[in-house]
């Protein structure tokens, strides 16, 4: 049998082959730190609070539940307005709402903070305009600025999903509703809405996953009033070191996160009711006076709510403020302290030390993601018949929250050479579990969608089998691998949940040390947070443009 | 007696003209199969009555009723799209049901009608089977029998049958033909294919040009053409121009010669310039080359038909023919063919 396949395809011994670079990976860097959790969860003693738990699986819940509401009400009008209309700057303000899934959670929060925050600009702009002793907006600290971080965070995936499948749906079903004696709002009821009812369960459920693990925001946002699950986990392993409490939360989240995906999997599969592919909406220019109010509404409303935390971050990063004047003035000094150890102590490290960390980290995740991800793509080729098993296998890190694979990998790698104190490189090990499944999604559509006879035609004019990849495969597969790359780069600059539990206080990263100015006091450390912020947003925006920019197979605007 | 009628309806489509002065008219019982190229406007037409779309200018009018500013969904036109627009999210009965619940009938009703409905297009064991598990053809007669089970007050068919290969079209045609008459209201069916045209239409309109350019019976049509447009598109070839030598006996010179002509129109006077039509069928070859009602020209294609050779051939005026004959020539050889004056169909310029 083994004879009969090497003579009949030799590359399907390497495609079996390929399965164990991945499942290697995942069985040291995943599966052992998982096994760890429970073991710490079982053996370790400490103080395990039922109360606790339940209070903080409630405000989990609860949290998640009322951020997925608002998303979906802020989302639905959104995906309407990008799949039914053309105006101008749509595609401008497309990637505006589409900017927020690709931010560092740190550079939502400090944008928010620049906002509405104590010493956010319309706080410092309403002290000096009326001369208060005190900011009069509180926001930070409050389930208001939890929900509207989760809600600019989220919006952005709703909008993707239900904007695309909105746009695709055969508008002769609509209109044979129509021609059937229904009202434009049995229509939707009766009709769009039922054909768009996976989609929004599905972006729903996922954006309440998010919702659900979300930490950097609850933490930065939130204060230590809120606590989620996540942030217990973190509070109980790293302040209270109950690692026994955090070993039970981090079973529960994972119980919570896998019983989400599994559902959120069942309702993506259906997603795609329709018969065939439609004639598809065609966005017009909006006509008549309700739907002309409608979309400079929706645009004004779109603009002011995703435009301005992240403006506010940008102009708080150029005002430098002195709250014992009370002055504040236009300037570039919190970006030329970035670079200048200001206060001359040996542990302290400049921010652009941490910059030029987190370039090394997303590096290197970037080469692991894509060695890992691609491989796993091919591996699948090889194997359809386990593709569905494997393909859940691989999932699974994504849908573990980021603070227990931190966790997992504190509690499993704890003695050097291999501890994160010695051995740093667990930063990226661990941003390339959150950031492979990304590259896999994103070449194995591609490397499926190559039709056969485009090799075979290679083949019958000459090439062998490696001139076949080289010449026709590669050339095809590299833009989604570059693609993937650069998701795996970006998420690796913002990541923040597995980070901190790894980080040590020599070796920062740019959301580490953003969260570290902004918890310290003093104007210049809050600058420049604001700072660094800034040129994490930029950093990602251009990672994001060059995806949008780079054209893929079956990639479909909405 | 109900009665459909479309006054002088225009139509941009991006900012070009596509429909400049339509008008027809329809009534109860009767087909009318409206015939034009792709693009040239029909199906725009179709949604402009349905209310899906509105025109620049023009009426149409239900009755005495202008249906100006009356919403699709108030019209109680049924209309069957070219790809059907079933609902993927309902199963066979549901879809057939739709239009009846909008109706506010009652659930019981509902169910009877349905199962009705599926009965006459042949589909009553299909009631519970989901649209996507249904064949092309399976897929028409659901259409169909949601669109009539509304009970519109008038029945749009968008090209029902272009997605069907040629054996189940021809099949289905009978079939609809027959439904369509039963339903006994106004029937605007629109197609490009002129055989399906003949076949289903009491009565045939040609949209060309953004305008309606002949409207008649399928046969008064194809006996009358028009103009060399509607003969055209009826897919007629050989045309000649010529000039009225005399009514009676009915003559036509050419620069090819004179030919006489079966007959020529009232409204034509001697003297005035006209069209030839010669048809393709019905020509034989002849040795004698200065015989009348004749054409002579070299060989250039010369193809095996099932009726006999498609030849083409070049005149000596440089222009091309195609007749049909029952012998096979050289190409290359220069031959004549005779074209009895029943085969040459005169059209006033």
């Amino acid at each position: 049998m083994t004879n009969r396949l090497k003579q009949k395809n030799p590359q399907g011994i390497v495609k079996h082959l390929l399965w164990l670079i991945p499942l290697g990976f995942l069985a040291v860097f995943f599966f052992l730190p998982l096994g760890r959790i429970l073991q710490v969860m079982i053996s370790r003693e400490g103080i395990v609070s039922t109360s606790v738990i339940l209070k903080t699986l409630g405000f989990t819940l609860f949290q998640a539940g009322l951020s997925t509401l608002l998303t979906v009400l802020l989302g639905m009008p959104a995906a309407y307005l990008f799949s039914h209309f053309r105006f101008p700057g749509k595609r401008i303000l497309r990637l505006l709402v589409t900017l927020p899934f690709i931010l560092p959670t740190v550079v939502v929060a400090a944008g928010f903070n620049a906002l509405l925050g104590s010493r956010g600009w319309l706080n410092l702009l309403m002290v000096n305009l009326f001369d208060l002793a005190a900011p009069p907006i509180t926001f930070l600290n409050t389930l208001g600025a939890i929900l509207a971080a989760h809600v600019f965070y989220n919006t952005s995936i709703f909008i993707r999903i239900v904007g695309t499948a909105w746009s695709e749906l055969d508008v002769d079903v609509g209109e044979a509703g129509a021609m059937l004696g229904a009202s434009p709002v049995q229509v939707l009821f009766k009709v769009t809405l039922p054909l768009l009812k996976p989609s929004i369960l599905a972006s729903g459920l996922l954006v309440f996953l998010f919702d659900f693990t979300s930490f950097a925001v609850i933490l930065l946002l939130g204060g230590p009033t809120f606590a989620t699950l996540e942030t217990e986990i973190y509070t109980q392993a790293l302040s209270m070191l109950n690692l026994r409490m955090a070993g039970i939360l981090s079973v529960i989240q994972l119980g919570c996160t896998l019983l989400i995906m599994v559902t959120y999997s069942r309702y993506n599969a259906r997603r795609s009711p329709a018969l065939k592919p439609g004639k598809g909406i065609s966005p017009v220019r909006p006509e008549g006076n309700p739907r002309l109010f409608f979309v400079t509404l929706s645009v004004f409303f779109l603009v002011l709510f995703f435009l301005t935390p992240l403006l506010s971050l940008i102009i708080r990063s150029f005002i430098s403020y002195e709250s014992t004047s009370g002055i504040s003035q236009f300037s570039i000094r919190n970006y030329v302290g970035l670079f200048t150890n200001l206060r001359q102590s040996y542990f302290y490290v400049p921010p652009v030390q941490a910059a030029l960390n987190s370039f090394g980290f997303a590096g290197f995740t970037a080469v692991m993601s894509l060695l890992l991800g691609v491989s796993m793509a091919y591996a699948q080729t090889g194997l359809p018949m386990i593709k569905k098993w494997i393909d859940g296998l691989i999932m699974l890190p994504l849908g573990t929250s980021a603070v227990i694979l931190g966790l997992g990998f504190l509690i499993t790698f704890n003695r050097p050479p291999f501890d994160p104190g010695s051995f740093p490189w667990l930063i990226p090990i661990a941003h390339t579990l959150i950031a492979f499944p990304f590259v896999l999604r994103s070449v194995s559509p591609v490397l499926q969608a190559i039709p056969r006879n485009l090799k075979d035609a290679a083949t019958v004019l000459g090439a062998n089998s490696w001139q076949v990849w080289w010449q026709v495969e590669a050339p095809i597969v590299s833009r989604a691998a570059l693609v993937g790359g650069l998701y795996a780069f970006a998420i690796s600059l913002g990541e923040f949940g597995a980070t901190s539990f790894l980080t040590r206080p020599t070796l920062p990263t740019l959301p580490v040390a953003i969260y570290r100015y902004l918890a310290l006091p003093g104007d210049l450390n809050y600058g420049q947070a604001m700072a660094m912020a800034t040129l994490l947003l930029l950093l990602c925006a251009l990672s994001m443009a060059i995806i949008e920019r780079i054209p893929l197979p079956g990639r479909k605007d909405y | 007696m109900d009665r459909l009628t479309i006054n002088n309806i225009h139509k941009h489509y991006e900012d070009a003209p596509l429909l400049t002065g339509v008008n027809l008219s329809i009534q109860s019982g009767e087909i009318l199969c409206l015939l034009g190229r792709s693009g040239s406007g029909k199906s725009t037409l179709l949604r402009i009555i349905a209310g899906l779309e509105r025109a620049e200018q023009g009426d149409v009018i239900w009755n005495d009723q202008n249906l100006e500013g009356v919403p699709a969904h108030l019209r109680h036109f049924g209309m069957m799209f070219q790809d059907y627009a079933l609902f993927p999210h309902r199963n066979v009965a549901e879809n057939v049901a739709f239009g009846l619940e909008m109706q506010s009938i009652s659930p019981n009703e509902v169910t009877t009608l349905v199962s009705e409905a599926l009965t006459k297009v042949n589909m009553a064991g299909f009631a519970r089977r989901s649209i996507a598990e249904l064949s092309g053809g399976e897929q028409q007669r659901v259409a169909l029998a949601r669109a009539l089970a509304a009970k519109p007050r008038l029945l749009m068919l968008d090209e029902p049958l272009a997605a069907l290969d040629r054996s189940l079209r021809l099949e289905l045609q009978k079939e609809l033909s027959d439904h369509l008459h039963e339903a006994g209201i106004p029937v605007l069916y629109v197609t490009h294919d002129q055989e399906e045209a003949i076949a289903l239409g009491d009565c045939m309109a040609i949209l060309s040009e953004g305008k309606i350019v002949q409207c008649g019976k399928p046969r008064q049509i194809f006996e009358t053409p028009a103009n060399r447009l509607v003969a055209e598109f009826l897919g007629m070839k050989n045309f000649l121009q010529g000039r009225v030598v005399s009514i009676e006996p009915a003559e036509v010179s050419t620069l090819l010669g004179n030919y006489k002509v079966d007959r020529i129109g009232h409204d034509v006077t001697p003297d005035s310039s006209v069209t030839l039509v010669i048809s393709t069928e019905n020509c034989s070859k002849i040795d004698n080359q200065s015989a009348q009602n004749a054409i002579q020209g070299r060989v250039i294609t010369c193809d095996f038909r099932r009726d006999g050779f498609l030849i083409t051939m070049v005149t000596a005026a440089d222009s091309t023919f195609e007749f049909l004959i029952k012998e096979e020539v050289q190409i290359g050889s220069l031959i004549t063919v005779h074209i009895p004056p029943e085969s040459i169909r005169v059209l006033n310029e």
